[in-house]
């Protein structure tokens, strides 16, 4: 019998397990990413203007959807069905505390984010994305900036909604936001209110950042960066001071 | 576990209180569900909340447990604020809830090992994961999802966690509840085991049979309130009462002052009578028998915890 880690350990092995064992999780944070990279990039159906490469815009807005995937999508439906099922109560009677309890569910987000970059970048490679002009440290910090903003409206949702209608909505938010957000769709091509709208929602926002990150030539990046550091704040902000534990 | 478990309570104060609560009072809103309460526990014994569904019991168990906020009194569990002192407390603290509590898709022995590690920092002697999954009788069941368990199978498994703190004080919430008989059995051992090497058990349940094996101290609820609190043995005691069940109604007029003193009439032909001296019982079968009076049923003895509580509750169960 081998050595019993400490808390920490033992509730980030739990916490991974859950959703490494969860095949539509992996659906959402790997497969459909993918799908979406190779398809549009290959099959050209994607208005995505007459001087870039369809790869070089799909890769920093299928990356900024992987980061939604995980930090929003996938952190949310998990929390939901552990308030529901009264998982969080039950660890609310245990020497664990809610500062281990985030941090595990943090760095269960990273270790799935790393999964999706090492599957993500190598794809976008092959299908031809040049990486040459890419800005990585910049890109690390809109992803990070992109999972705190994510990762609170995630758990915002999740905190507040009974678990059914929590997964029901984190599902709708993911597939509007993928429609909205210049992630695959350029604003350029949405009717001229509803790209406003588009351009104030953190998806567009992180699409645009790690656009100018990695390929240059973004909207707007520095209203972008604005708009997602807001959503990093107020998202979390407003999570701490509404979640229901139980 | 059990060697292990009992080394550090060796010697078991039973007149220490672990458990103190004073004129405790829970409020959701306008609704008062737990209405100045006060009782105690102690280590080495098992102390049965019990009470009909609503009667204040897992208000009052989740305000000790620190789960929930008490709206006025005192509690102290092992000495310590259940709510401030949270933390502290977790460490020696195991707890089962009423329902849920796991993650569906996982498996036992995955949970087990959970646990023992979120233990394992604090005083450092977690249970052994393995050895807890046998204490509970799921070795068979080690890999199989929880939602795939049966409901005896997941209140084994809830104890287990319970156990994995080797805990100094167990709250129990309606653990044989969708328990059949065989599970009962284990999970009422492992609960008088547990109280046997100086834990303190506390033990809410509506089932009055399950409690009676296995309790040393009962706490009756109802609506809020503690109707009785003392030994098991006390409470039946005090209500131990002779019951007669005649074939028709007696004319009580007609009876002699020295044993109509002592009936009380529940209804026509049920009667019951209170700390009837020597030699009554005796001169009221005769007076019977020479009227001609069949009796149906003239029972003496301990009341069960049953008829206690249907006494004091009026019925309800």
């Amino acid at each position: 019998m081998s050595r019993v880690p400490g808390p920490f350990r033992s509730q980030l092995r739990a916490e991974l397990t859950v959703v490494l064992r969860n095949g539509e999780q992996l659906l959402l944070t790997l497969i459909i990413p993918v799908l979406l990279l190779v398809f549009f990039s290959t099959v050209d159906v994607l208005p995505t203007g007459d001087v870039r490469e369809p790869i070089d815009f799909l890769t920093p807005g299928v990356l900024a959807l992987a980061v939604m995937s995980s930090a929003m999508v996938s952190l949310g439906i998990a929390t939901g069905f552990e308030r529901g099922y009264k998982v969080l109560k039950r660890l609310g009677a245990t020497p664990l505390g809610r500062p281990r309890w985030l941090a595990a569910k943090i760095t269960t987000v990273i270790v799935v984010q790393m999964i999706q970059l090492v599957v993500l970048v190598p794809v976008a490679l092959v299908l031809g994305w040049d990486a040459g002009s890419a800005r990585w440290l910049l890109a690390v910090g809109a992803v990070i900036t992109g999972t705190i903003a994510f990762g609170g409206v995630g758990l915002f949702i999740a905190g507040r909604l009974r678990a059914e209608i929590n997964l029901a909505a984190q599902n709708g938010l993911y597939l509007v936001l993928l429609l909205l957000g210049g992630m695959v769709i350029p604003f350029d091509e949405l009717p001229e209110p509803l790209a406003a709208v588009a351009k104030c929602l953190p998806s567009g926002a992180l699409a645009d950042v790690l656009r100018d990150a990695l390929v240059g030539g973004a909207d707007r990046p520095g209203t972008s960066w604005l708009v997602l550091g807001a959503w990093a704040v107020v998202a979390p902000a407003l999570t701490a001071l509404t979640f229901r534990w139980e | 576990m059990t060697s292990d478990a009992s080394a550090g309570f060796s010697r078991i104060d039973r007149t220490e209180r672990t458990l103190e609560v004073e004129n405790l009072s829970v409020r959701y809103g306008e609704v008062l569900a737990v209405d100045s309460v006060s009782f105690t526990a102690r280590p080495g014994e098992v102390t049965a909340v019990l009470g009909p569904n609503g009667a204040g019991k897992t208000s009052t168990i989740e305000v000790c447990e620190g789960l929930r906020r008490r709206s006025s009194g005192h509690v102290r569990v092992l000495g310590l604020d259940p709510h401030r002192d949270r933390r502290s407390l977790a460490n020696r603290m195991g707890i089962m809830l009423q329902e849920g509590g796991v993650y569906p898709s996982a498996r036992p022995i995955d949970v087990v090992r959970q646990y023992c590690g979120l233990y394992s920092s604090g005083s450092g002697k977690a249970a052994n994961p393995d050895e807890l999954i046998e204490l509970v009788g799921l070795s068979e069941r080690r890999r199989t999802a929880w939602r795939r368990l049966s409901g005896g199978e997941k209140q084994r498994l809830s104890l287990a966690l319970a156990l994995a703190a080797r805990p100094a004080i167990v709250f129990l919430d309606e653990p044989t509840s969708g328990v059949d008989v065989n599970g009962r059995t284990m999970i009422r051992s492992i609960i008088r085991n547990l109280a046997d090497e100086g834990s303190t058990v506390i033990l809410a349940t509506h089932e009055l049979d399950e409690a009676e094996k296995v309790c040393d101290r009962v706490v009756i609820f109802d609506k809020g309130k503690v109707l009785v609190n003392g030994t098991l043995d006390d409470v039946r005691k005090a209500r131990q009462a002779v019951r007669l069940r005649t074939a028709k109604p007696l004319d009580l007029d007609a009876m002699p002052e020295n044993l109509v003193g002592w009936l009380v009439e529940e209804a026509p032909g049920n009667y019951t009578i209170e700390d009837a001296p020597q030699g009554l019982i005796g001169a009221l079968a005769v007076w019977l028998s020479e009227r001609g009076i069949d009796v149906i049923e003239l029972r003496a003895g301990m009341s069960s915890l049953e008829d206690v509580f249907k006494d004091l509750t009026g019925g309800r169960s």
